[in-house]
C-alpha cells in the first residue's frame, strides 16, 4: 500500500507524556510524530523503557497520575486528548482496541471470560443478553479456543497462557475496532504459540480490515508482520521505514546498532555485536541525540542539538545526522569503537 | 469434591471443637469464685442452708460426675433448667436469641453500609483532606471501647437530644429498626472500623492492577468498573475478616444489650454470670460456639463463591 494515497487513520502530532515524580520529571514519550494509514500494520520497536508502552496508553488517554499527556492523537479527524471523558469511552474498545502484554495480568481473575466479553458488547452495541453469548461464543471460536461454548464459564486462571492471550484478543474484537493497538501481545507466550498468535493477528487484520501498531522488541516478529517500522529511543521516535527497506539499510545508528545485536531479524547468521552502554536516564536526558553517548558514529555535531525526525526519502524518515554513512547490517562496527 | 461434601465436611468438623467448649465451660463456670447456692440465699445463709441447696441442685456431686449427667442430658436435647428463673435454659435461649441475632444482623448490616462507600470515597480521595477525616473517625472507632461509644451515643441522641429511644426493643420489625438503631451503631462501629481500614488498602491495591486498565481500554463506565472490576476483588479479602470479627460482635453484643436494656442473650449471659447460673451459662457459651462455627464455614462458602481460584478441598 502507498502511504501516500491512503487515508490516515491515526496521527500522532508532538505527543508528549512526562511523570512528575518526587525524583523530578520523567519525561517517557518525547515529541513522537507518527501516523497509520487505514489497515496497515506499523511496528513499534525499541528497547525496554524506551516509551513503547507508555505511547500505546498514551492514545487512549490510559496514563495514569503522575502521568501527563500533550500534544495531538488525531483520530480520524478528532483529537482524543481533548475528547470529553463519555465520548471518549466510545473509541475506547468501540473503535480502537488495545491488548495488553500479560493476559494474566490484564484479565480479571475473579469474572469468567464470558462476562468480560459481554460486558464490552453490552457498552458498544445494542445486543440482547443472548445475542451478546452468541457473538461471545463466535469470538472465542474465531480465535481458535476449543468448545468454545464452554469456556466462556471459565476463568482467567483456567486458561494456558496462549489461550488467555487468544481470549484477550477476542475481547479487544469484540466490537470490530478499526485499530488495534497490541502491545507484545507474545512476548509472555513460548516460541510456537507465539507463531500461532501472530498468524491469527494477521489473519484477523486481514479479514477485519484494521489498522495495527505492534509493539514488540522483536526484530523478528518485525519482518515477519510489519507493513512500516518505526524505532523508539528514550521517548523519541529516530527512524520510520517500510519494514523491508529498514531491514535491508537502517538509516538510524540506534536501528543499525539494533539490528547488529539480535538473532534472527534476517536469515544469515552473524555475530551478534550488543550496543555498548544503557539507555539514558529518562529524567536527565544527554544535549543533542538521546543515542550520541554509546553511538559508534557520534560526532561533535551530534551533542550540540536534538536532531529532528527528517524524510531523508520518500518512504524514510531518519532523526540521525549520519543517516548516510552508516554500514550495511552484516558488517563490523567503524573502526574507531574496535578494541 | 463438590459444594455440599464440603459444607458436610467442614460441619462435621465443628463436633469435636464443640466437645471441647462443652468442656472448657463446664469446668470454668465452676472456677468463678461463689456458687449459685449462695447467691440465691444472700449472705445471711447458714452452712446447713447451702448443703441443703447444694444437694437439691445436685451440686454436691463429684465434679466428673456432674459432667458426666450433663453431658447425658446435652444428649437427651436437654440443657437443664435455669437455677434462677425455674425454665428449660433451652427454652430461654430461644426466647431470647432473636434478639440478640437481630442486634447483631443489624450491626453488621450497619457496619457494611458504613464501611463500603467510606472506603471507596477515601480511597478514590487518597491523601486528601476526606480521606484523613474518613481514617480518623475510624481510628477514633478502633481505640473506643464499645460501652464508651454506646454510653456517648445514648447521652448524647438518646437522653440529650431525644431522637432515638434510651432502651427497648419495640413490638414490630420496624420499632426493632427504629429501637435497635443506637445499639446497632454503637455495636458496628468497631466492626466498620476493622473492615474500612482494610477494604480500603485492598481497594488502593485493585486499583493499581492492569486488569482496571484494561477494564478501561475497553471504554466501560467507571461506575462500573468501581462496583464490579474493582469492589468484587477488594472484597475477598475483607469477606474473611468479616467473619473472623463475628465472634468479637457476639462478644460486644453482650456489652451493648446491658447499656441500652436489651432482652436480647447478651443480658441474659450477664445476669446469669452474677448470678452464677451454671446451665445458663453453658447453654448460652454452647449456642455462641455453635453460631461462630457456623459464621466461620459461611464465610468460607462466600469467599470461595467470590474467588473462583479457591479450590474447595
Ligand atoms: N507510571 C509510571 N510512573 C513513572 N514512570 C513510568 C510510569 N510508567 C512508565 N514509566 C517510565 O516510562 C519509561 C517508558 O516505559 P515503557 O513505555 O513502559 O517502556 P517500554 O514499553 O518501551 O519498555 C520507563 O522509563 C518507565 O520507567
Ligand atoms: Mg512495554
Amino acid at each position: 500500500m502507498n502511504p501516500q494515497t491512503a487515508t490516515t487513520l491515526l496521527e500522532l502530532r508532538d505527543l508528549r507524556t512526562v511523570f512528575h515524580t518526587a525524583r523530578g520529571a520523567l519525561t517517557a514519550v518525547n515529541g513522537v510524530n507518527l501516523s497509520l494509514h487505514e489497515g496497515e500494520v506499523l511496528g513499534l520497536v525499541g528497547e525496554s523503557g524506551s516509551g513503547k508502552s507508555v505511547t500505546l496508553r498514551s492514545i487512549l488517554r490510559l496514563v495514569r497520575p503522575p502521568g501527563k499527556v500533550s500534544g495531538t492523537v488525531l483520530w480520524r479527524g478528532t483529537n482524543l486528548l481533548e475528547l470529553p471523558e463519555s465520548r471518549l469511552r466510545k473509541v475506547r474498545g468501540g473503535e480502537i482496541s488495545m491488548i495488553f502484554q500479560e493476559p494474566m495480568t490484564a484479565l480479571n481473575p475473579v469474572l469468567n471470560i464470558g462476562e468480560q466479553i459481554t460486558e464490552t458488547l453490552q457498552e458498544h452495541t445494542n445486543l440482547s443478553s443472548q445475542d451478546r453469548n452468541a457473538r461471545a461464543t463466535e469470538l472465542l471460536e474465531l480465535v481458535g479456543i476449543p468448545s468454545p461454548k464452554e469456556r466462556l464459564k471459565d476463568f482467567p486462571h483456567q486458561f494456558s497462557g496462549g489461550m488467555r492471550q487468544r481470549a484477550m484478543i477476542a475481547i479487544a474484537l469484540a466490537s470490530n475496532p478499526k485499530l488495534l493497538l497490541a502491545d507484545e501481545p507474545t512476548t509472555a507466550l513460548d516460541v510456537t504459540i507465539q507463531d500461532q498468535i501472530l498468524k491469527l493477528l494477521l489473519r484477523l487484520k486481514d479479514t477485519l480490515g484494521m489498522g495495527v501498531i505492534l509493539v514488540t522488541h522483536d526484530l523478528g516478529v518485525v519482518a515477519q508482520t510489519c507493513d512500516r517500522v518505526a524505532v523508539m529511543y528514550a521517548g523519541r521516535i529516530v527512524e520510520v521505514a517500510p519494514a523491508s527497506e529498514l531491514f535491508a539499510q537502517p538509516r538510524h545508528a540506534y536501528t543499525l546498532g539494533l539490528l547488529n545485536s539480535v538473532p534472527g531479524a534476517q536469515s544469515t547468521r552473524r555475530p551478534l555485536i550488543p550496543i555498548p552502554g544503557a539507555p539514558p536516564n529518562l529524567a536527565n536526558l544527554p544535549p543533542g541525540c538521546p543515542f550520541s553517548p554509546r553511538c559508534p558514529y557520534v560526532t561533535n555535531a551530534c551533542k550540540l542539538e536534538q536532531p529532528a525526525l527528517q524524510a531523508i526519502s520518500s518512504t524514510r524518515l531518519s532523526a540521525c545526522i549520519h543517516f548516510d554513512r552508516l554500514e550495511p547490517v552484516n558488517a563490523q562496527p567503524p573502526p574507531e569503537v574496535q578494541p | 469434591m463438590n459444594r455440599w461434601s464440603y459444607i458436610i465436611m467442614r460441619v462435621l468438623q465443628v463436633i469435636p471443637t464443640f466437645f471441647v467448649v462443652m468442656a472448657l465451660v463446664f469446668f470454668m463456670v465452676r472456677l468463678l469464685p461463689g456458687d449459685p447456692t449462695s447467691a440465691i440465699l444472700g449472705e445471711r445463709a447458714t452452712e446447713a442452708m447451702i448443703a441443703r441447696g447444694n444437694k437439691e441442685l445436685g451440686l454436691d456431686k463429684p465434679l466428673i460426675v456432674q459432667f458426666g449427667v450433663f453431658v447425658g442430658h446435652f444428649f437427651q436435647g436437654d440443657l437443664g433448667d435455669s437455677i434462677n428463673l425455674k425454665v428449660p435454659v433451652f427454652r430461654l435461649i430461644l426466647e431470647r436469641m432473636p434478639v440478640t441475632l437481630f442486634l447483631t444482623l443489624y450491626a453488621s448490616v450497619l457496619a457494611v453500609l458504613l464501611a463500603v462507600p467510606l472506603s471507596f470515597v477515601a480511597a478514590l480521595r487518597r491523601d486528601t483532606g476526606i480521606d484523613s477525616a474518613i481514617r480518623g473517625m475510624f481510628q477514633i472507632g478502633l481505640s473506643m471501647p464499645v460501652f464508651y461509644i454506646g454510653l456517648q451515643l445514648l447521652t448524647i441522641l438518646g437522653a440529650r437530644w431525644r431522637l432515638f429511644p434510651i432502651g427497648g426493643y419495640g413490638e414490630t420489625f420496624f420499632e426493632h429498626l427504629w429501637y435497635l438503631f443506637l445499639p446497632a451503631l454503637t455495636l458496628g462501629f468497631n466492626l466498620a472500623a476493622i473492615l474500612m481500614r482494610n477494604l480500603r488498602a485492598a481497594i488502593l491495591e485493585v486499583l493499581q492492577s492492569e486488569y482496571v486498565d484494561f477494564a478501561r481500554a475497553k471504554g466501560l463506565r467507571s461506575s462500573l468498573i468501581l462496583g464490579k472490576h474493582v469492589l468484587r476483588n477488594a472484597v475477598i479479602s475483607t469477606v474473611t475478616l468479616f467473619g473472623l470479627n463475628i465472634g468479637g460482635l457476639i462478644g460486644g453484643a453482650v456489652i451493648t444489650e446491658s447499656v441500652f436494656a436489651i432482652p436480647g442473650v447478651g443480658r441474659l449471659m450477664v445476669d446469669s454470670i452474677f448470678g452464677r447460673d451454671y446451665p445458663v451459662i453453658q447453654g448460652l457459651t454452647l449456642t455462641f460456639a455453635v453460631l461462630v462455627s457456623l459464621t466461620f464455614i459461611l464465610t468460607d462458602i462466600v469467599h470461595a463463591q467470590l474467588d473462583p481460584r479457591v479450590e474447595v478441598t
